[in-house]
């Protein structure tokens, strides 16, 4: 039986990416996870590609995580999403860049729904017009974040400093990409590569110089899965979703994570402490725990941004065994420094995932 | 002229050439592969009796040569225009124009494509295979059975309704057979690796046939293939190359994941594309489910909305090699009926 690349797949699942001029949506919470990924977001594609990407400080919330926790209802989303497509129009933009993937999967998912029901939409537009005396025009182009590096991840990977080879052996790194469910499972075509082998985060590590690792719980969820956290009982749930997920990757010897979720990268990376303090296990062969990059970091890492300015210090799992098998330039001593160079107090180490205990 | 020029040189083409011949009429087979025999060709056994598939076949071939009807091997039609006359002219990738009275279509029908399930892995991973190369395999393997990435099989899964009953992939219809070529199918599995689990994944089991569900009963009391009524969500593969699926067992209503070393896509029918190819040039009605629509399901089954033009078998529909077989016959009495009167 002739055997065809994955890439087959995803060739049947292409979306249209705008090329310029974005009206950038922020998350709520990933600027307290990740605090320098959104920061870094812009400052490739003003700096390094030259886009042009506006923002407003009215943007609210798009109540995502109420609204699939079940504590907003759809009428009221539906109208402060519609308020955040009027604060483009007011900028004379048309093409949305979204850093959260919630957000991103519930635009696409209300976009959905005014197209079938258009009198949802006129519902809407009046509502937020009693509301707010807004109006609004539909965004012509709706992309995540990630989409948008996706698409000029060959430009920055010849802008690049560093590939993501292993120095010591030369081999390309093995990298786990894991998608955030809103992403495309809610909306295939919405996706690049669709919800089965998204290509987003893939094609960004492959132009990267990195290699693949399909692994069997590769679809399964980071464990957030709003509910199962946000309710202190369920977290049990979460960290055994969590849990089962690097258990699947452990065989492959991953040398790190990369996502593009606001939440996903916080629950692989903390989750991982978590295990290690009440397990004693690790998922790596160092007993240091596998790191876990947002995309922007990703690329930030590539181009040779300061991984310290990169907020790279803000993660659970220390980054630098990856720094470290790529060759990156990095002064340890300014890992929990500020931006004016004081030294901030250093956080207690983990009594695990510092290589000391053996790994079960 | 030609009295009838048969498209299709399977076992419906087969058989309505055979029966037409000895009618007394003169007959030409056109057939686009080089081979008599359609998807025949690549069968190991047929349900229910589990004969070889090849005796079958061997049978209309030994009886088209016998009656010495002239066949036309790797010929494409391209076209099928209806004269003035009632006639039809037929274009081909051969340079001559084939003209005759009749025309009957039994181009049969193509095999769902199983890369359109995605998330199944076929032609993504190594030990996801469908029904038809399993057949395939049976056919030429000799000695152990092993799963294609070399690995002992210790394990087997089928999936049934793949491409069929399936909104996702297009196809609302049911694809007849799939089922009980799956309950064949597990059981060979079973007698050919007597240590193996086997699994059949399914949404419900559709034993219309004669024998089919004795078969069923067979595959579960002396066989103990195991039924799961669910139908699975993903396919992914482990660093050892064995199959992890993920299913819900929606008789005790849980989710349900299982590592097997072959698993076996139960896929579908599909309209022939070479019968939408040319459907258009001779204004053929074809059905939604894209099947040719026939005249009158029930008691015209065999003649289409253009006079003189016919079909059978797999053409209108999935059908069995019993009800193929049948229906051709059916077939050749209906065009034998319609040159009387207009000759």
């Amino acid at each position: 039986m002739e055997k065809k690349p994955k890439s087959t797949q995803w060739a049947l699942y292409q979306k249209e990416i705008a090329d310029d001029n974005y009206f950038y949506g922020r998350s709520c919470i990933r600027q307290n996870f990740f605090p320098a990924s959104e920061k870094t977001f812009l400052k490739i594609l003003r700096e390094e590609l030259g886009k042009t990407v506006l923002e407003d400080p009215n943007h609210t919330t798009c109540t995502g995580i109420g609204y699939h926790s079940d504590v907003v209802p759809f009428d009221t989303t539906q109208t402060v999403v519609a308020r955040q497509f009027s604060l483009m129009t007011g900028m004379g933009l048309k093409n949305m860049a979204l850093s959260c993937i919630t957000s991103f999967g519930l635009y696409t998912e209300i976009l959905d729904t005014w197209h079938h029901f258009p009198e949802q939409l006129a519902k809407v537009r009046e509502m937020l017009y009693k509301a707010t005396k807004r109006e609004f025009e539909l965004p012509e182009n709706i992309a995540h974040a990630s989409d948008v590096i996706y698409k000029f991840r060959n430009e920055i990977a010849q802008k690049a400093k560093y590939k993501l080879i292993n120095k010591e052996t030369g081999e390309p790194l093995r990298v786990v990409e894991h998608i955030g469910c809103h992403y495309s499972k809610m909306f295939p075509t919405s996706g690049v590569g669709g919800a089965e082998f998204p290509q987003v985060l893939s094609g960004m590590v492959e132009a990267f110089g990195g290699e693949i690792v399909d692994y069997p719980e590769r679809r399964h969820c980071c464990g957030f899965g709003f509910r199962n956290y946000l309710v202190q009982a369920n977290r049990a749930y979460s960290i055994s979703n969590t849990k089962k997920k690097f258990e699947s990757m452990e065989p492959f010897k991953p040398d790190f994570i990369i996502t593009n979720c606001p939440g996903c990268p916080m629950f692989l990376d903390r989750w991982q402490y978590a295990i290690a303090e009440m397990d004693g296990k690790t998922y790596d062969t160092q007993g240091k725990g596998i790191p876990v990059l947002t995309y922007e970091e990703l690329a930030g890492m590539v181009l040779g941004y300061n991984p310290w300015d990169l907020g790279m210090q803000m993660h659970q799992i220390g980054v630098e065994t990856l720094l470290d098998k790529i060759g990156v330039e990095y002064n340890p001593d300014d890992k929990y420094k500020d931006i004016h160079g004081n030294q901030l107090p250093v956080p207690e180490c983990p009594s695990s995932l510092m290589g000391k205990l053996k790994t079960v | 002229m030609i009295d009838v020029i048969i498209i299709g040189g399977g076992i419906a083409g087969m058989e309505a050439a055979c029966t037409l011949h000895d009618f007394g009429f003169e007959i030409i087979i056109l057939e686009k592969d080089k081979h008599l025999g359609g998807h025949l060709q690549n069968w190991d056994t047929l349900f229910p009796t589990k004969r070889n598939a090849s005796e079958v076949l061997d049978h209309y071939v030994k009886e088209v040569q016998k009656r010495s009807i002239t066949v036309y091997l790797n010929t494409d039609v391209t076209s099928v225009t209806k004269q003035d006359n009632g006639s039809f002219e037929i274009n081909t990738s051969r340079e001559v124009v084939f003209k005759c009275k009749t025309v009957l279509m039994t181009t049969g029908y193509d095999l769902f494509n199983a890369e359109r399930k995605e998330e199944y892995g076929y032609k993504i991973y190594d030990n996801v295979i469908t029904s038809a190369d399993l057949e395939k395999l049976l056919q030429t393997n000799k000695g152990e059975l092993r799963s294609p990435s070399g690995n002992p099989i210790k394990s087997v899964a089928f999936v049934h309704c793949v491409g069929s009953r399936d909104e996702k992939s297009g196809n609302h219809y049911c694809s007849n057979v799939c089922c009980v070529t799956g309950v064949k199918q597990a059981i060979k599995m079973r007698q050919l690796l007597p240590e193996a689990q086997v699994f059949n994944f399914y949404m419900d089991l559709r034993m219309y046939g004669a024998g089919f569900e004795e078969m069923y009963r067979e595959a579960q009391e002396v066989w103990r293939v195991q039924f799961i009524r669910g139908r699975l969500s993903e396919v992914a593969e482990t660093i050892d190359k064995r199959l992890q699926v993920k299913a819900e067992d929606t008789l005790s209503a849980r989710p349900l994941r299982m590592h097997v070393d072959l698993l076996v896509l139960l896929v579908g029918m599909e309209a022939s594309k070479a019968t939408g190819d040319f459907a258009q040039s001779c204004n053929l009605a074809c059905a939604q489910n894209r099947f040719v629509e026939t005249a009158d399901f029930h008691i015209a089954s065999n003649k289409t909305n253009v006079e003189g033009l016919f079909t059978a078998g797999c053409a209108i529909a999935p059908l069995s090699v019993f009800d193929t077989v049948n229906h051709a016959k059916a077939a050749a009495l209906t065009v034998k009926e319609h040159l009387r009167l207009n000759n």
